[in-house]
């Protein structure tokens, strides 16, 4: 039997629901599907999501200024990341959750970053830190790439140039946010990026 | 510093040693003193200058190119030198311009300079002859044109603001 | 070595040898994340085995790519490639008013900045022939001794983690913090503040800083004392810096390289003492030099040179002098703010400052200052308009990385990792 997530804030449907409920009126699939959907589907993926959000590990992955504030957050006892769930931060792509582009973006560097992007296992997330990631920064000329998005999918952007500690871990504390309301569905379903696959 | 008789003596002893055309100027400006050599007998005029018997300038600061477009020649390779004993600096530079942007290589005598003749041809365009490893450093090696030279345009993109939304194309068009 | 003949592998043409990192596959069979096409090719022809270190890799230097032909575990050739973060900021800098080019500069060497400011700065009023009060200078060498300190405090902390020993991360960022919260208090930020303009500094210390970093001076030694225990007389340490590295002073010289690996080769040149500049002169600090050049010899001058930096702090704190905090040379820096409710004058340069900047009479200056890797020289061109005309940086970090093949060809791989470690490249000079 096919379950449907259901977004069900309406205040009257769920009232009316519990009001049948009561007088016995409810027959017996929509009383085990309404039983399925609060406590497995819902629960479950709730649960997931919390457990994903409080879980990110970064990958060790500076590229400039911004990577002195980055390994000031990551690795300083005044601003601690590891409180906040990314723990240890990865070496390798592969084992990383996420990516923090920390620094300017420039030419040469924009392959290799997609490259590694790619390497990353889903779910995975994009922090874009610092202007020069989000944009070109003060930076407009004709080495950088303006913006990281332009071959990244980006989850977050913080501002600043270098964005605080402060910044970042609001920023990463965004991100957590934003992956316990949106459950994970892969990166191209998240940005509508069919067809961007790599060819065989 | 060399004051302005101590770099007309030094350039005095270099045409004395390698004739008239090594020097083509000399300038004196704000206590900097700097040497004018021309490009096909820079490297003499350097080599002269590291080994020479009283006043050697035998450290090698600095070596970056410049544009002065539009003055002609148009591309000007700067050679900063230290003396470290007497605590002196000299500048050689040489002009040449852009067809005939060829400039004999140091790196015999200075090894250092290797990367940052390979830094002025990336950017300039200057050809350092008998380079041992000439190619582009810091751009992509197949990167067309020479970014600094002041006829490159800057790049980037434009700022996008109200009164131009409309009319500036995105990337993604 | 067994035959020569092995490829080398700048010969593969570069788009082919970058084929690791485009989307194309390579056809082979190979997909994403295998070993470069080279390495394979090499190891069929010969013992020699070329791998890839970067541009992305664990040790947090910075995006240097060293293509390593290995041999065993030895290495026999290297290069360097850099250019990842090639910012092009000496060509924006032509673009911009004199103090906007202050910020650009500034992001460089990103862990020295008051040090790119103060190159370009003294090349400017050089320029200018403009003459900086006495306050300024001092409050100007105040600073530039604790980025000298934050620096080599965060060189500790990289560089020592990648030997192994990892609690040097956490220490010397947080002693690093110390110095960031006084950078914070003075100007605002506490990366990049653009604190130093070409006549001074932006603007006076406030009250209750000189008071904060007295605390400070008073305890970083101790904590020196407490890293120097941990790792002077350690076993592991000592077997991996004591005679590794070694290039003699005289092949350091002809490679241009300055700074602490010069003077831990044993060659005694400091720019503060040897050309003063800022009022240097007025204080009394010695320049560690060391003896055999090893790696040993460069953590011990470092780590003397930021005991050095605290004796210069608190001189320069008790004979600080009143006065201007910039020139009052009303076409170059801005009057105060007070002054623009009531002078007419303060207000059109003001206005003049802002809108278009100063001008600089054409001519060449080229002014060098001894920052935490080198020599860091700043060349500036004006052809008489408020823009400059050339800025470049020469930048430390660029000329040292050509010792990295000096010191590490014929040595371990292990040491190769100590090498760059000990050499602190900023790879934002590199490429600038």
């Amino acid at each position: 039997m096919e379950v449907t997530r259901q977004k069900l804030d309406n205040l009257r449907i769920q009232q009316v629901t519990a009001q049948r409920m009561l007088k016995g009126d409810v027959p017996d699939e929509e009383l085990e599907q309404y039983v399925e959907e609060r406590l497995l589907f819902t629960t479950l993926e709730k649960a997931q999501n919390w457990a994903r959000a409080n879980a990110v590990w970064p990958a060790t992955f500076g590229l400039a200024c911004c990577a002195i504030e980055m390994i000031s957050v990551i690795g300083s006892p005044r601003n601690d990341l590891a409180r906040f769930g990314a723990e240890v931060s990865r070496a390798s792509p592969r084992q990383a959750d996420m990516l923090i582009l920390s620094g300017r973006v420039s030419i040469k560097m924009a392959p290799v970053i997609r490259r590694l992007y790619d390497q990353m296992l889903e779910p995975k997330w994009v922090i874009s830190m610092g202007a020069c990631a989000s944009s070109a920064g003060m930076f407009n000329n004709y080495a950088l790439v303006a913006g990281a998005d332009r071959f990244l999918p980006i989850d977050v952007y913080i501002p600043g140039c270098p964005p605080r500690p402060e910044a970042l871990m609001y920023g990463i504390i965004k991100l957590q946010k934003k992956i316990l309301d949106q459950p994970d569905l892969g990166w191209r379903e998240r940005y509508k990026a069919q067809g961007t696959e790599e060819r065989a | 510093m060399p004051d302005a008789t101590g770099l007309e003596l030094i350039a005095q002893r270099v045409r004395d040693e390698l004739g008239d055309d090594a020097v083509v100027g000399t300038a004196y400006y704000r206590d900097q003193a700097t040497l004018e050599a021309s490009p096909a007998r820079v490297h003499d005029v350097l080599a002269f200058i590291k080994n020479h018997p009283e006043e050697p300038f035998e450290f090698l600061s600095s070596l970056h190119g410049c544009d002065y477009l539009p003055d002609a020649p148009r591309l000007g390779v700067h050679y900063e030198l230290l003396s470290m004993t007497r605590a002196e600096r000299l500048r050689v530079k040489t002009r040449v311009g852009v067809d005939e942007a060829h400039v004999p290589t140091v790196t015999d005598l200075w090894p250092g300079a290797n990367f940052q003749e390979r830094e002025v041809w990336d950017m300039f365009g200057v050809e350092f002859g008998d380079h041992p490893d000439h190619r582009r450093i810091l751009m992509p090696e197949d990167y067309e044109g020479h970014p600094q030279r002041r006829d490159f345009p800057i790049g980037g993109e434009p700022v996008i603001f109200t009164f131009n939304e409309n009319e500036m194309p995105r990337w993604y068009e | 070595m067994s035959s020569q003949e092995g490829k080398n592998p700048l010969a593969v043409p570069y788009r082919e040898r970058e084929q690791s990192i485009t989307m194309e596959s390579l056809g082979n069979g190979q997909g994403e994340g295998q070993a470069p096409v080279y390495g394979t090719e090499l190891e069929r022809d010969s013992e020699l085995f070329t791998i890839n270190i970067g541009p992305h890799h664990p040790a947090t230097h910075g995006v240097l790519r060293l293509l390593v032909t290995l041999e065993g575990e030895y290495v026999h050739e290297l290069t360097p490639l850099i250019g990842y973060v090639h910012t092009g900021i000496e060509k924006s800098c032509e673009d911009q008013s004199y103090w906007k080019v202050i910020p650009f500069v500034e992001r460089m060497d990103y862990l020295s900045y008051y040090f790119n400011a103060m190159a370009f700065c003294t090349a400017v009023e050089r320029l200018l022939e403009l003459e900086v009060p006495e306050r300024a200078q001092y409050l100007r060498v105040i600073h530039m001794e604790l980025n000298r300190i934050s620096s080599h405090l965060f060189w500790m902390a990289t560089s020592i983690l990648d030997f192994g020993a990892i609690s040097f991360l956490w220490w010397g960022i947080r002693d690093r913090e110390m110095t960031l919260d006084l950078f914070e208090m003075s100007s605002g930020q506490r990366m990049h503040p653009r604190y130093f303009q070409v006549g001074g500094v932006m603007e006076d210390i406030p009250p209750g800083w000189e008071q904060k970093c007295r605390e400070f001076l008073a305890r970083m030694p101790s904590r020196i004392d407490q890293y120097e225990a941990v790792l002077d007389k350690n076993e592991i340490f000592l077997h991996r810096t004591r005679n590794v590295g070694v290039v003699s002073k005289e092949r350091l010289l002809a490679l241009g390289v300055t700074g602490p690996l010069l003077r831990a080769a044993g060659h005694p040149w400091d720019l503060r003492k040897a050309m003063p500049y800022s009022s240097y002169e007025h204080f009394d600090f010695k320049v560690p030099v060391g003896t055999v050049g090893d790696h040993y010899d460069r953590y011990q001058v470092r780590i003397a040179e930021m005991r050095e930096s605290l004796k210069i702090i608190e001189q320069a704190l008790d004979g600080l002098p009143e006065g201007r905090y910039i020139t009052d040379n009303r076409k170059i820096a801005l009057p105060p703010r007070h002054e623009l409710a009531t002078s007419m004058e303060a207000l059109i340069h003001h206005f003049k400052l802002v809108t278009e900047g100063f001008r600089v009479p054409p001519g060449e200056a080229y002014s060098a200052v001894e920052s935490p890797r080198g020599e860091l020289g700043c060349f500036v061109v004006a052809d008489g308009s408020a823009k400059p005309a050339r800025v470049h940086m020469r930048d430390p970090s660029f000329v040292n990385l050509q010792s990295l093949k000096d010191m590490s060809e014929g040595t371990l791989i292990a040491d190769l990792i100590a090498s760059v470690a000990m050499l602190d490249p900023i790879l934002g000079g590199i490429d600038r």
